[in-house]
Parts: structure tokens; sequence; C-alpha cells
């Protein structure tokens, strides 16, 4: 006891020299203490998130005009006025018209359907084929899973771009048809997440318990495999809904996806392109509205990731 | 004493002067908006050259308590209240970059977890080099030297080539011998051990306890352990700060405590821990079941082969002739450390990989022969529980389909049936019907252990094989488990196999035992024989590595098979 007290001696001192000058923090006066209402109530309105509100806002609205679009505009979105061709915006029409006479704004309420629907068969293409690709290599494992990952190796190493226009060519043009082949170039990313979570979840102790219970392959597979790779495939198809849009307002631009004089918002803004130095709207806001809905789908499916961790 | 010998006053005053003192410490953690206050006016102690165990269950708050005084909160995490005094200057409220200034040279830590504490793309050498090159220690040359010296200190072999290697070719408690080089390089005069031996083997435990101690009786250092072995403090702390729900129970002198325990919860504490020797043995008493039942298992000669990576030759021999038999209704355990082999046998027993050799018989069926349908049919006899809770149940499921899934897989039941057999397996589980509709991460980690046990016996099996079952939770909800597995042992006639490193908890639990060592089965036998006359050296020194013998009251221990025998 007495050696133990002698060696600990020679540091005590010097540690209450260095740590003489420290102030004491009574109760209450931590510095990360935050006492009143206000400073709390302003910490609150500092922490709510105004991107996110935003970024639902604007998926509303799109919504919105996609099903109930003669709500939000009285004009047609096809039918133009006769002698009211490349007005400016005005009181009128908001964000003026074209070269035939036809509301913009009318033109990008009424493209909303086709340009989310186009988004949704094109995710919805990926989100199925490819989950199921990587959940049977997955849990299959072995040749089965080599066969159909190097397919997807294949697929990931083309171009999107080209995929989806050969794909265009070989279905024939059309909002569905762009809206597949869009989504045939989701299937690979799809496909590698899927089996990676099936991987993950495969080796866990209730998949292995649930085999041990006399569970057969089939079964396990889809009461406990599938539902718990689901999470992050699902937060990718929120992901991908914005770029589908992209995709499709890209294949639209390039006059492969649905023909004139169909609103869509790709088409909207090829078409627009040709008066961009008389009527720069006419390109520009079909554009802005691409940017802002590919923007808020990024932006929630970021939201929904920090909640998952 | 040292106030008597100490030749000057003042200095005496000094070195009586706590090198840590807490005082009405109160600690809270935010979750959503508002805070929850998880330490309650904790005081306590820690004297120069002392070693001071804050004892608990997980929540008590003692990890909460140690990272408070060293600063090292999560984000979430407030001080309300309190003065943290380090050698008499209250450190609480500090500012990081103060805190930066007394961190590793007056105070610091050895974490938990020695894998995930040391950063895998660095060397050794570099790591240790970090604490003398933040605090400025000496020249380059001079922090090499320290370096290897330190590593050559905490009893590392060949210090150079560890300093060259990096994390992963470290065993656990070479890695963890490398954190307490970290800690004590600055011979600081405060240690925070926050369950230093928790993730080892046995034999590594004590070795690296044997070490931290010696570190502390040659600097003088004070060590504030943090633990929820009862034995692991009982051994080698002077004092004792047992915590509950945040709040102190009690605290003094080791000996006194353990002597006569105060408060009710220690002394539930004290009879749960299976290692001190007030811990009942959980086995009734009396004639073990006759052994005309014939044997449940019989393991035969049992070889397990691992084909080593690809492109190298051979193979890893994880289980290398391994027999036993177990009579039916009775407890075998298989105990060893890890890599012994133990969980590669409970796997081979339940059918989930081939033996490369060797016979295993289940209720008199050869388990090595089946496959497909047949296999699937044999696992009604046989079911394998899981060491961690947490992971066997799947989080998506209800604990009523949980439980339901065996049913579902075999011949099929009428709705009502099912329900009735849930219902009944639950009671017999001990919990309540409320829980069926919940889902596991609503429930405690005994609680789901439990229901990892009603899944198993709801199709009624013959055997049980446990999987180190009861390791993953708390001293006292260990107790009530191995007390549920013995009431069902009784009432279903049930055989276990029960898988473990604790010799502990075997001793309590089991009839039979063998031990293994590197694949080998180096002892087996009642466990009477094995504990009282082990047949090899690795069992002695098993036995000899089981925490809490040393500061125990050597009497009364009639249920205490070490040190009463003939």
């Amino acid at each position: 006891m007495t050696s133990i007290n002698t060696a600990s001696r020679s540091l005590v001192p010097s540690d209450a020299g260095l740590l003489e000058s420290t102030s004491r923090y009574g109760v209450g006066t931590h510095p990360n203490d935050r006492g009143l209402p206000v400073a709390r109530w302003l910490t609150a309105v500092m922490r709510f998130p105004i991107g996110l509100a935003a970024s639902w806002f604007v998926m509303a609205i799109v919504v919105m005009w996609a099903l109930f679009p003669a709500l939000f505009t009285s004009y047609s979105g096809t039918v133009g006025v006769a002698r009211q061709q490349l007005r400016a915006p005005s009181a009128e029409h908001w964000l003026g018209t074209d070269a035939l006479g036809r509301d913009l704004l009318a033109r990008v309420i009424y493209g909303a359907a086709n340009s989310l629907s186009g988004a949704f068969v094109a995710v919805g293409v990926g989100l199925v084929i490819g989950t199921t690709l990587g959940l049977l290599a997955g849990s299959a494992r072995g040749r089965v899973d080599g066969a159909i990952m190097r397919i997807v190796d294949v697929l990931l190493s083309i171009p999107q771009l080209l995929l989806s226009l050969s794909i265009v060519i070989l279905l024939g043009f059309g909002t569905v048809n762009a809206a597949i082949a869009v989504g045939v170039t989701s299937i690979a990313s799809f496909a590698r997440l899927a089996r990676s979570e099936v991987v993950r979840v495969r080796a866990s102790d209730y998949v292995e318990a649930a085999f041990g219970s006399g569970g057969t392959f089939v079964r396990v597979l889809l009461r406990h495999i599938l539902p718990n790779s689901l999470t992050s495939v699902v937060a990718l198809a929120a992901l991908q809904f914005g770029s589908a849009i992209l995709a499709i307002s890209t294949l639209g631009f390039l006059g492969y996806g649905a023909p004139p004089p169909t609103p869509e918002w790709g088409l909207l803004i090829a078409e627009g392109r040709n008066y961009i130095a008389r009527a720069w709207w006419l390109t520009t806001v079909p554009g802005v509205v691409v940017i802002l809905v590919v923007l808020s789908a990024n932006r929630i499916n970021q939201s929904f990731g920090k909640d998952r961790t | 004493m040292s106030t008597a010998t100490a030749p000057h006053p003042a200095s005496a005053a000094n070195a009586d002067l706590p090198v840590l003192e807490i005082n009405n410490l109160a600690v809270s953690y935010r979750s959503n908006n508002d805070f929850q206050r998880v330490v309650h006016n904790v005081s306590l102690q820690v004297r120069p050259g002392e070693i001071v165990a804050l004892v608990g269950e997980s929540g008590s708050g003692k990890t909460t308590t140690a990272q408070a005084v060293i600063g090292l909160l999560a984000e979430n995490g407030r001080l309300e209240s309190g003065a943290i005094r380090l050698n008499g200057t209250d450190i609480a409220g500090w500012s990081e970059k103060r805190l930066d200034t007394i961190r590793g040279s007056k105070i610091s830590l050895i974490p938990q977890d020695p894998t995930g504490s040391l950063n895998p793309v660095k060397t050794i050498g570099t790591q240790v080099a970090e604490v003398f090159q933040i605090h400025r220690r000496g020249t380059r040359a001079e922090i090499e030297a320290g370096v290897i010296d330190l590593l050559a200190r905490v009893g590392l072999s060949q210090p150079e080539l560890r300093a060259r290697q990096y994390p992963h070719e470290l065993s656990g408690g070479m890695r963890q011998r490398v954190l307490i080089a970290i800690a004590v390089a600055m011979r600081p005069a405060l240690i925070i051990a926050d369950e230093p031996t928790s993730a080892l083997d046995v034999t590594v435990q004590q070795r690296i306890l044997d070490l931290i101690d010696g570190l502390r009786e040659e600097y003088g250092t004070a060590v504030l352990l943090v633990t929820h072995d009862l034995g692991v403090a009982a051994d080698r702390a002077d004092h004792l700060v047992v915590l509950k729900g945040g709040r102190v129970q009690e605290q003094g002198p080791t000996a006194e405590i353990l002597a006569s325990p105060r408060s009710d919860y220690t002394r539930k504490l004290l009879a749960d821990a299976p290692s001190l020797a007030k811990a009942q043995r959980v086995k009734r008493a009396g004639p073990r079941p006759a052994p005309e039942g014939g044997h449940a298992i019989v393991v035969e000669d049992l070889v397990q082969d691992f084909p080593l990576d690809r492109g190298r030759r051979g193979a890893f021999r994880a289980v290398d002739g391994i027999s036993f038999k177990v009579a039916r209704g009775t407890t075998h355990a298989v105990v060893g450390e890890s890599g012994s082999g133990k969980t590669t046998t409970a796997r081979s027993v339940v059918g989930f990989q081939k033996p490369t050799s060797g016979r295993i018989l289940v209720d008199g069926v050869d388990v090595t022969t089946l496959r497909g349908e047949a296999l699937r049919q044999f696992r009604r006899t046989i079911q394998l529980v899981y060491q961690n809770p947490f992971a066997s149940l799947d989080p998506l499921q209800t604990i009523y389909q949980i439980i339901e899934e065996p049913l579902l897989n075999f011949d099929p039941l009428p709705r009502e049936e099912r329900a009735r057999k849930i219902h009944a397996i639950l009671d017999r589980v001990r919990l309540p019907q409320s829980v069926l509709t919940r889902r596991p991460r609503t429930l405690s980690g005994g609680q789901r252990q439990r229901v990892a046990l009603a899944r198993a016996l709801v199709l009624e099996p013959q055997v049980l094989v446990l999987d180190e079952a009861v390791s993953a939770l708390d001293v006292t909800v260990q107790a009530q488990i191995l007390g549920l597995l013995d009431e069902l042992q009784q009432a279903l006639g049930l055989t276990y196999l029960f898988i473990s490193h604790d010799l502990a908890v075997v001793r309590q639990i089991s009839d039979t035992v063998s031990v293994l060592y590197n694949g080998r089965q180096v002892d087996s036998g009642t466990v009477e024989d094995v504990f009282l006359r082990p047949g090899s050296p690795y069992t002695r020194e098993l036995i000899g590595a089981i925490a809490g013998q040393r500061n125990l009251p050597m009497m009364n221990t009639s249920n205490h098979f070490v040190g009463t025998g003939q």
C-alpha cells in the first residue's frame, strides 16, 4: 500500500498544479444547457427541414397535376387557341403559349400524368424484375448466382441511354415503351442491391432457425428473406423515381418517347428549343419543373435513408 | 497506513486526496426532444492505486458514468449536474479542447471491444506512437523506442514484429494488450477500464486482468473498472459500487459487500452470479434418470474439416475425433474457448453441416446420412437455440408469427389448434399472453430468449441444443433462464446439449461435460469428476480461471464442488 502511494504521489502534485485554474460550472450553467423557451422554440424552427417540406410540397403538387389536371387549368393540354401563338407570360397565359397557341402551363400540368406514370412503370419494371433476379441469385448461390450476376454485369456495362434507345427501337416508339426501356436499364442496380441484401439476411440466425424448424426453401425465402431484404430496395426505388423521370424526358426530348402532340415534359423541352431566341420560357419552364421534381424525389429518398439508420 | 509512514504531512494529504471524486453526477440522454435521465446522483471516490469496480447489469448506467468522467458521452448525452473532480479539480463542463490536454496523460480509457477500437489500416506501432505524438513526448527515435518498450511491458512477445503488424494479424487478447499499452503510455493517474475483458476467453481474461493489476501496482495508477461480471469485480476490486437503474445501490469495500450485502439488489446479484459460491446449483439434486431410457445423443469419432481458401491445399480441422453419449433426460455440456470446435460440434449434431467422418445418432437416427425431406422431418426431434436472441428472431414478425412458424412447416393443424399450442407454450416459458402481438424489438433480452425457447419447444422435440444460450444475458436474467431450462427438462423430459464457454454456468446446469481444446476432447465425465479431478492441465487452467474465487470466504460451499471434495 505504501509503495503504491509513493508512486502516485509524484503524479498528484503536478496534476493539481496543472488543473488549478479551472472554473467551476454550477448546476444549470453548462455550456450545452439551453434554458429559455424562446431559445428552444428558435432551435426547433432552425431544425425544421425546410428543404424536405418543400420537396414533399413539390411532389404533392405534381401528383395532383397528374390526377386532376382540370382543377389547375381551364385550357386544354393539346388544343391550341387561334391567333395566340408564342405569347409571352401574361395574366391570361401565366407561362405564355407555344407556336401552336397552346397554353404552356396547361401542357406542363397535363404532361405530369405522362411523365409520372412513365416513371412509375419504369421503376416498377426495374423493381420487380431486378429484385426477383437478385433474390434468386442471392438465395440459390452457386451456378445460378454466377449466371444471373454475369448477365447483370453485362447490363451494367452498357451505357444506360444507349441501352434504352436500343430497346425503344426494338419495341417501337410510345410512352409505355419508353418507360419499359428506362426500367430495363435499372434492373441491374436493383438486382445487385437485392442480392447483397439477400446474402446478408441469409446469413442471419433467424433464417437458419427457420430452416432448423423445418422450413422449406421457398417458404423461408418468402417469409423471411424477401421482407427483410426489401427495405433498402424500396429506398433505391424512390431514388430511381427521380432518375426515371429524367431518363424518360431524355427519350422524349430525342423523339423516342411519346409522339406529339402528347404533352410530355421531355417533348416540351425539345419543342421549345426551336424558339429559344424568341420564347426562352418554352424550354426553360418544363426544364425547371423536371429539375425540381428530380431534386425533390432525391431529397425525400435521402430523408428515408436517415430514418432507417 | 500510508499517512502514518509518510514523511511529510503535505504529501500525505495529497496521497489521501482521491484521484477521482464524483459528486451527485446526473446524466441524461435526449430521445426525440425530451431528456431522459439515466444516471441519478451518483457519487464515488477512487483513491490512488485503488481499483474501484462499477458493477451493474445492462442499462444500469455504469458505462454512461464512466464515459461522463472522460468526457466521451454519446452525442445525445448531457451532463445535467454534479462535479467530477480529477485530483481535486472539477472537470465537469470542460470543453473538448481542454479535455484533450488531460485525456491520455492524466486519465485514459481501455475500451471494451479490442477489434473495433483499433484502426485496421494502421500498424500497431503507429497507433501506440500516436499517444506520444499527441502529447509531444520526445523525438521520433525516442518515441519508436518507447513504443517497443511499452509493447514489451504489456507482455507482447516479439514487440518489434508486433509494432509492424496490423490489428487483424493479432489475436483478441493481444489487441487488448495493445489497447492497454496505449492507455498506460503516459502513466495516467486514472485508467477507466470499460468491460476490458468481456469479449475475451476466460483464460485470456485472467491474464489481461493480471496485467492491469500488475501495471497498477507498478505505476500506482488508480483503476475504475466497469464490469457486469460480479466474479471479476470480486476478484480484482478494492471497492465495489453497485449500480441499478442509474442509482448507486450500495458501495463499500469488496470483502464487506460480499460478506454482508445490505441492499436486496446486491444480494440478488450475488445469489445469481454463477461464478460465486453462493449461487445455488440450478440442477435438482437426487438420482439422475436411469440410463435404461437409452442415449438421446451419441457422437462417435466426429471429425469436421473446413477447406482452406482457394488455391491452398489441405484443410483446417475444426473438430478432431470427438465422442460422447448423452443419456435421455440429462444435460451434457460441451465446454471450450473460441475456436475449440464446440459450435461446430453443435451444428453437426443439429444437421446444419455434414461431418467429414464419424457418426451422430440422435434418437437412434444417424444424422449424417439424412438429406432433403428426411432431414426436414428429423428437425422435429431436435432444435437449436442460439446465443444471441437479438439476431435469432425475425425483426418483422410478431411473437405469435414467430412461435407459429414451426407448426406451419409440418402437418397442417387447424387454426384454433395452433393458437391453443402457442398459448400453452407461452405459459410454459413464463411469458404473458400480451407479448403475442408485439415484435421482438420491444422485448428485453431475457424475454426474447424465452420466445426463442418457445419457438424451439412448440414442435415438442426430444433434444434441445443450446449454443451459448445464456451467455448474452445479464446474471439475474441468466439465472432465471437456467431455472426455466431445468423446469422444462423435468416437465417435458428433454435432453440438453449445452454449449458454453462458461464453466461456472456449466457447473450449475449439467450432468456430464466434455472439455474441448483446439478441436480435441481433453476431458470428459460427470460434472463432479471433471471439476474435482480434472484430467488435463487445460481443464485445470479453465477451472482456475473462473472469476470470483479470490475474495470469497471459502466456507459453507456444500453446493460448490471446487475446494470441497474429499
